[in-house]
C-alpha cells in the first residue's frame, strides 16, 4: 500500500498551477470558461459507466443486439448513441462459465470513454498495470474475486486504438428482469473484469 | 521509449489502491485540466503520451494522473510557441500571491456547442491501403526486440516473445514517432495472443493467456 497515494504533498500547488494555466488560455483565447464547465459536467453525470451497463443489459435482454455487439461493439454502441473520444474501435469481450476476460493498459490507461466514462484510480495504479498481465489471478483475488484453475484467464492489454469492454455474465435468477432492472446490477468493475456479477 | 511508464510485468508496486464510490474527479483542478488537456485546440509536439513518457521517472512516478496531463499539455504548448515558461512562471507567482483570485470567465455557446460534437465523434479508424496485410490468423509470429528512443506501443515485456495471430484489424496509424520529417504509417493492426508461460516463464500462473494489439512493423517471423 502506498505506493500510488502521491496526490497530497502537491495537490495545492497542483492547483495553483492549473489555475494559472487556464488563465493563460483563456487569455489567449485558446479556450473558454464554459468549454471547462461543459466537459467536466459531461464526464461527471453524462458519460460515465451507467452506459455500458445499458449496453450489458441489453445484450443480456436481446440475443440479437447481443450478437451484434459481440460481432461489432464500435456499431453496437453507436445504436445506443454511445460513440465518441476513445471508442473509434470498441471490441466486447464475452465472459463465460469457462472463460474470464479482464482487461489493463500497462503503458497508460486507455480505456473506453464512451461505454465508462473516465477510468478509476486504481486502473491507472502502477500497481494494476504493471501486476496484471504477471499475476492476474492473485489481482483479481484481491478484488474480492477468487477464479478456479479450469477457468481461463484472458488478459487484455489495450496499448493501440482498440478499446475493450467486457460483458459480464449475466447473473442467475435474473431472466425475468427488465433491461431497465438488470441496469442497475452491472457494475463498472464486472465491465472491466476484476469482478464478476 | 524504455522507461518507467512500461511497467507491465514489474515488481514492488504494491496492492491495487482501491477506492469505494470513487469521484470522477477528485478535486475541481483535475476535471479542469482534462478539459484543458482534450479541448485546447493545439497538439502536442510529438504526442501527448510521449510528453508524459518523456518526464524523468523519478518525477512520473511522484506525480499523480492529472499533474502528468498538466504537465504534456503545458509543455507541449510551451513548445509549440503557444504560450511562453516566463509568462507562465507569473501567473503561478501571481496565483500563488492571491489564494482566492480565480482565472477570468469568458464564455462562447458556439465553442461548447463545437467541444460537443468533438466529444461524440469517432475517428476514422481504418483509412484505406492498397497493400494486403502480411500475416493471417493462425501464423506464428515474434514481437521484434527492439527499443526505439521515440514513442512505441510495444512494451518491453513482449519484446522477442513468440505469439501467434489471433485477429486482424484494418489498418490504423501507426502512434510510434515516425523518423524526422515524415508523417505516421498507415499498418494492419493485428490482435496476437501469447501464452503466459512465453512471458514470465515458471512464475506464470496457470491456465492465463495475454492479448495485445500489435502493428506490422512490430512482428516478424
Amino acid at each position: 500500500m502506498g505506493h500510488d497515494h502521491h496526490h497530497s504533498h502537491s495537490s495545492a500547488d497542483a492547483e495553483i498551477r492549473a489555475k494559472a494555466l487556464e488563465a493563460l488560455l483563456v487569455e489567449k483565447g485558446l479556450i473558454t470558461t464554459d468549454v471547462i464547465d461543459e466537459v467536466v459536467r459531461k464526464y461527471e453525470e453524462d458519460i460515465g459507466p451507467m452506459n455500458g451497463a445499458r449496453v450489458v443489459a441489453r445484450a443480456w435482454t436481446e440475443p440479437s443486439y447481443k450478437k451484434w455487439l459481440l460481432e461489432d461493439g464500435t456499431a453496437a454502441s453507436a445504436d445506443m448513441g454511445y460513440t465518441g473520444k476513445e471508442g473509434a474501435k470498441i471490441v466486447v469481450l464475452e465472459n463465460t462459465a469457462e472463460v474470464h476476460n479482464v482487461v489493463v493498459c500497462t503503458l497508460c490507461s486507455c480505456y473506453p470513454w464512451p461505454l465508462l466514462g473516465l477510468p478509476p484510480n486504481w486502473y491507472k495504479s502502477y500497481a494494476y498495470r504493471s501486476r496484471v498481465v504477471r499475476e492476474p489471478r492473485k489481482v483479481l483475488s484481491e478484488f474480492g474475486l477468487e477464479l478456479g484453475e479450469d477457468i481461463e484467464v484472458r488478459v487484455w492489454d489495450s496499448n493501440s486504438e482498440i478499446r475493450y469492454l467486457v460483458l459480464p455474465e449475466q447473473p442467475a435468477g435474473t431472466s425475468d428482469l427488465s433491461a431497465g432492472e438488470l441496469t442497475e446490477l452491472v457494475t463498472r468493475d464486472s465491465m472491466i473484469g476484476v469482478a464478476r456479477l | 521509449m524504455n522507461s518507467i511508464h512500461d511497467m507491465g510485468g514489474m515488481h514492488g508496486f504494491g496492492k491495487i489502491p482501491y477506492e469505494e464510490n470513487e469521484p470522477v474527479f477528485h478535486a475541481p483542478w483535475e476535471g479542469r485540466v482534462y478539459a484543458m488537456a482534450m479541448y485546447t485546440p493545439k497538439g502536442v509536439p510529438g504526442g501527448f503520451r510521449y510528453m508524459i513518457e518523456k518526464m524523468e521517472p523519478a518525477t512520473y512516478l511522484a506525480s499523480s494522473y492529472y499533474e502528468k496531463w498538466m504537465h504534456a499539455r503545458t509543455q507541449g504548448l510551451i513548445e509549440s510557441g503557444d504560450i511562453s515558461q516566463a509568462e507562465l512562471d507569473e501567473k503561478i507567482a501571481y496565483f500563488r500571491e492571491n489564494a482566492e483570485a480565480r482565472p477570468p470567465v469568458v464564455n462562447d455557446p458556439e465553442r461548447v456547442a463545437k467541444a460537443l460534437k468533438a466529444m461524440y465523434k469517432t475517428l476514422p479508424p481504418d483509412p484505406a491501403q492498397p497493400d494486403p496485410p502480411k500475416f493471417k490468423v493462425g501464423d506464428a509470429i515474434r514481437a521484434k526486440n527492439m527499443h526505439p528512443i521515440g514513442h512505441t506501443r510495444l512494451p518491453r515485456y513482449c519484446r522477442g516473445k513468440q505469439g501467434v495471430v489471433d485477429f486482424v484489424y484494418d489498418y490504423w496509424w501507426v502512434d510510434d514517432t515516425p523518423p524526422a520529417g515524415e508523417e505516421h504509417a498507415i499498418e494492419p493492426l493485428y490482435r496476437i495472443k501469447f501464452e503466459a508461460q512465453t512471458l514470465w516463464g515458471e512464475e506464470a500462473e496457470p491456465n492465463q493467456v495475454l492479448y495485445i494489439d500489435m502493428f506490422e512493423s512490430y512482428l516478424e517471423v
